[in-house]
């Protein structure tokens, strides 16, 4: 297991040497008896560290949970395992996922490996820049508002958010839990898919977990796209960058010139995503975060009596970010304030939702950005919320609707940076998506 | 205020059951109590980082099975978060069903027949149980606290009254009524004293003939019936005095002192938490459908008033205002059963109901083992004269020891074999002879004598002598 570079790039919060090790052994073990190994066997995979991994730290990249070993593994966890994939580490994140830069983190900033001095995106910008910095192949993240699409684009890699539903839940610790999905990082599409897969499934676990099969995407990434309709959605494109938006335009060239219908469509509904996100999301994180009190794991700062001390813990344990959104969340569930805010957020989230709908019905696809810029410098948007949140104004309407979405590495800005092409897809048609943005890898410029 | 306002009481409650689930409401954790702290516990129920919450099936069956009960409309509903921190509330918020309970509207009438409305039984979780340590125990004044999480996620139905009742005595018959609803369902053991069952009253005052409701105040620590009607009383006449008083009765939450017999503030409606309840997203809609409904309405045995008009029916028309109360009693108990049963092997039901009411009710654990034809069997021995009424009561004080048994062996080995006709003939005869002057007076008319007969009697037999079968020798002779 190689770790030069990390120091840089400080993708990892903690490696796994020896559990990873043993997982080698056992996959060794495996093979040798003439047992399956499983379809990711000795396949090195980083795990964000909101993943529940039993006895070892998992720390959300928050100083609240200092101590905390969980006592039992995240369902994804355990299904890499039964995979024969080997768990690497604990990739670096923004605190319980809320930022999209990575800096956001209590134990430091990761870099982007493309530019040390560019943020990786975030909040999986660990698990993003593990990948594009080759130490490993693939990686997980969480997607809540763009948390895996948007890094993965600024270090360009490809990073999935599956359907709401489709990947259980259990043992991520939750930011926003209407929101939230797990998802893979690769270089390749194709793998991607493969993770997808093993990831993939009901859960009895988790109570949001779908109960619809799960059928492989892997074997039929290939497939092309002939008379797909792609929905080339200026709605995704029109805030960009121009040297982003030049670089949507040529893939959609490239998925035409594959044989896929383009047509421009508008969803003038996203919008408002922006705005009903960080209603929503902050609201349930606020209930979310409550746990960490100090009364019965991680940080405990002693006080006079128990409200003194969940004041004193929480003060000292969350940083600026989440307390704000902790702040703002609390704010919009208030009484009198409900209606007006969390309530209003719903119902332009419906609003959202119908609007895929309706795109839905005149095309198969949507093709847009994935993030507004290429990496940007560390330290540029940290002391503007604003200007961060609206990282994510791209990715935002796929996790109001709960739909699939990818984002491909397709060509560099003026800045000679990656760009992210997002295909989005209605829900459960992963495997169309997959096919979609393999033909968009294929015509990437090299 | 003038001085000739009669008031009147509108009281309202509200009651927790505790459902006896095997396992807790989200979680696979048993639900016990009693068991060693902290032993019952997983990363669900504890609010590990991470963990989610899986809705129990049984659960919903029994609330259905309540809200049946109560002839609630079972409908589509939703849980939701309410957000508040407490050390015995692991994840800081509880998960509540809010604004779409699972049981809306119905009614419980008591055996009365007033008939108190329900506005809704819904569904939630029970916290962890805090314990006070150092100090005087209370709160305030404790050094530190302990949790145990056991009865953290237990599974509770909160069934909410709508403000009908009007004294203190109705107040207590719904609660030992809804008690008794809550057991025949099979939802609860309905022990207070263990906290499967815990009501907080709402109690307001007004004018006798006035239709506006009073500021109400909510009463919680009532740990027993007899804590809520006493309660309600003081609480009433507390806020009557405030009023006559000239001043108003302020909306808050008060605590019940049992041994000072008072309440007392515990906070405000200022002081209120505002719980910002939402709609909990990591559980999906429960909208129990047309044949589960079905299934869970059918499978209902039952209820307490049905059991008692059974009763009634198998005394007669005859059922007396005590035989009334020792009605009410058996089906309280859960002792009814027994009384059936030896009405079905043809046993006098008014002798019956006395044993299950007074003998097998003071030790009604062992009652509620006792097999009913065994019951039967001693009621139908006694009713024949094959034992006297002391001695069916050692008989059945052995066989509720002993958890049953025959009752005619049991009667043997105890020595309770019914004395031949010919030996009560003349050891009536020997009594009498024994007691001349008695006996003349007995003759001519002084009844209070019979009673020194019978037992003079039953004296010189060991109580083997049947005392009805005394009585018709003494007539017989005095004839």
């Amino acid at each position: 297991m190689t770790t030069a570079g990390d120091a840089d790039v400080h993708a990892f919060l903690l490696l796994l040497r020896d559990e990873a090790l043993a997982q080698a052994d056992a996959v060794d073990a495996a093979v040798a008896q003439g047992r399956d190994p499983g379809p990711l066997a000795g396949v090195p995979v980083a795990l964000k560290d909101n993943l529940c991994t039993r006895g070892v730290p998992t720390t959300c990249g928050s100083k609240i949970l200092d101590g905390w070993h969980p006592p039992y593994d995240a369902t994804v966890v355990e299904q890499l395992r039964a995979a024969g994939a080997i768990a690497l580490g604990k990739t670096n994140m923004d605190e319980f996922a809320m930022g999209s830069s990575t800096e956001n983190s209590a134990f430091g900033p990761t870099r982007n490996p493309r530019d040390t001095d560019r943020v990786p995106g975030g909040s999986s910008g660990g698990s993003a820049a593990a990948v594009a910095a080759g130490f490993t192949p693939i990686s997980l993240g969480s997607d809540t508002g763009g948390s895996i699409r948007q890094p993965a684009a600024l270090c360009g890699v490809v990073g999935m958010k599956p359907t709401y539903g489709r990947v259980s839940r259990y043992g991520l610790v939750a930011f926003a839990s209407s929101l939230d999905q797990i998802g893979p990082f690769a270089t390749t599409v194709d793998d991607a898919a493969l993770l997808f897969d093993v990831l993939a499934g009901h859960d009895p676990l988790d109570s949001t977990s779908l109960q619809a099969p799960s059928p492989s995407t892997a074997p039929n990434v290939g497939d092309g796209v002939e008379g797909v309709r792609v929905g080339l959605c200026a709605d995704l494109i029109e805030g960009c960058a121009p040297d982003v938006a030049a670089q949507v335009y040529a893939a959609a060239e490239a998925l035409a010139a594959a044989g896929a219908k383009i047509d421009e469509i508008r969803v003038p509904e996203f919008a408002y995503g922006l705005s009903a996100y960080y209603l929503i999301a902050p609201a349930e994180a606020s209930s979310n975060l409550a746990r960490y009190d100090g009364v019965r794991y991680g940080l405990r700062v002693d006080a006079d009596d128990a409200a003194a001390m969940n004041t004193a813990t929480r003060t000292a344990g969350f940083g600026a970010e989440v307390k704000r959104r902790i702040m703002l969340g609390t704010y919009a569930l208030s009484a009198g304030y409900y209606d007006a805010y969390y309530a209003q957020a719903q119902r332009v989230r419906t609003m959202v939702m119908q609007a895929f709908d309706r795109a839905y019905l005149s095309v198969d696809v949507l093709l847009g950005a994935t993030a507004p810029t290429t990496a940007f410098a560390l330290g540029a948007k940290i002391d503007d919320p604003m200007a961060m949140y609206m990282n994510d104004v791209c990715t935002i309407p796929s996790n109001l609707s709960g739909h699939p979405a990818i984002s491909v590495p397709f060509g560099v800005g003026t800045d000679g940076l990656p760009v992210g092409i997002q295909v989005l897809a209605p829900a459960l048609e992963e495997a169309l998506l997959f096919r979609v943005a393999a033909a968009v890898e294929a015509a990437a410029p090299k | 205020m003038s001085d000739d306002v009669t008031w009147e009481m509108v009281i309202g409650l509200e009651v927790h059951c505790e459902l006896a689930t095997q396992t807790k409401l989200f979680c696979g954790c048993r639900n016990a109590f009693g068991d060693e702290p902290n032993t019952n516990v997983c990363p669900t129920c504890l609010g590990l980082p991470g963990s989610l919450p899986v809705l129990n099936a049984q659960a919903v069956e029994l609330a259905m099975r309540i809200g049946t009960a109560l002839h609630s409309e079972i409908k589509p509903s939703t849980f939701a978060r309410k957000n508040y921190f407490y050390p015995d509330q692991p994840k800081d918020y509880q998960i509540s069903q809010y604004d779409q309970p699972l049981n809306l509207g119905g009614w419980l009438d008591l055996p009365d027949g007033f008939r108190v409305g329900i506005t809704r039984a819904h569904m939630e979780e029970d916290t962890g149980k805090l314990t006070h340590i150092g100090g005087s125990g209370r709160i305030n004044a404790a050094h530190h606290a302990q949790v145990d999480y056991n009865r953290s996620g237990v599974p509770l139905v909160e069934i909410v009254s709508e403000p009908d009742m009007q004294s203190a005595a109705q107040a207590r018959a719904y609660a030992s009524e809804l008690r008794g609803i809550l057991v025949a369902t099979g939802a609860s053991d309905g022990r207070m004293e263990e906290g499967s069952m815990r009501v907080d009253a709402n109690v307001s005052v007004r004018p006798v003939g006035t239709t506006e409701f009073g500021t109400r105040c909510e009463i919680k620590n009532l740990n027993s019936l007899r804590s809520l009607g006493r309660a309600i009383d003081y609480e009433a006449a507390r806020q009557i005095a405030l009023i006559e008083g000239g001043e108003k009765v302020d909306q808050e939450t008060r605590h019940w002192d049992e041994s000072a017999g008072r309440t007392s503030s515990m906070r405000s409606k200022e002081e209120a938490n505002d719980y910002r309840y939402f709609p909990e997203p990591d559980l999906v809609p429960l909208a129990p459908d047309a044949p589960w409904r079905a299934r869970v309405a059918e499978g209902m045995g039952p209820m307490p008033a049905d059991r008692r008009a059974e009763l009634v029916a198998a005394l007669g028309e005859s059922a007396t205002t005590a035989e009334q109360d020792q009605i009410r009693a058996v089906v309280d108990l859960g002792l009814d059963a027994l009384v059936m049963a030896a009405v079905a092997a043809r046993a006098p039901a008014a002798l019956a109901l006395a044993r299950a009411s007074n003998e097998v009710a003071a030790d009604h654990e062992a009652g509620l083992a006792l097999p009913t034809e065994s019951f039967a069997a001693l009621v139908s021995l006694e009713a024949n004269g094959g034992l006297s009424a002391t001695q069916s009561k050692a008989v059945l004080a052995a066989m509720l020891t002993n958890g049953g048994g025959d009752p005619a062996a049991l009667a043997k080995e105890m020595g309770f074999e019914a004395l031949g006709a010919g030996t009560l003939t003349s050891a009536v005869a020997d009594v009498v002879a024994a007691h001349p002057d008695e006996w003349t007076r007995l003759v001519e008319g002084d009844a209070k004598l019979q009673g020194f007969f019978v037992k003079a009697v039953l004296d010189a037999t060991d109580n083997k002598a049947n005392g009805k079968e005394v009585v018709a020798e003494l007539r017989r002779l005095q004839a």
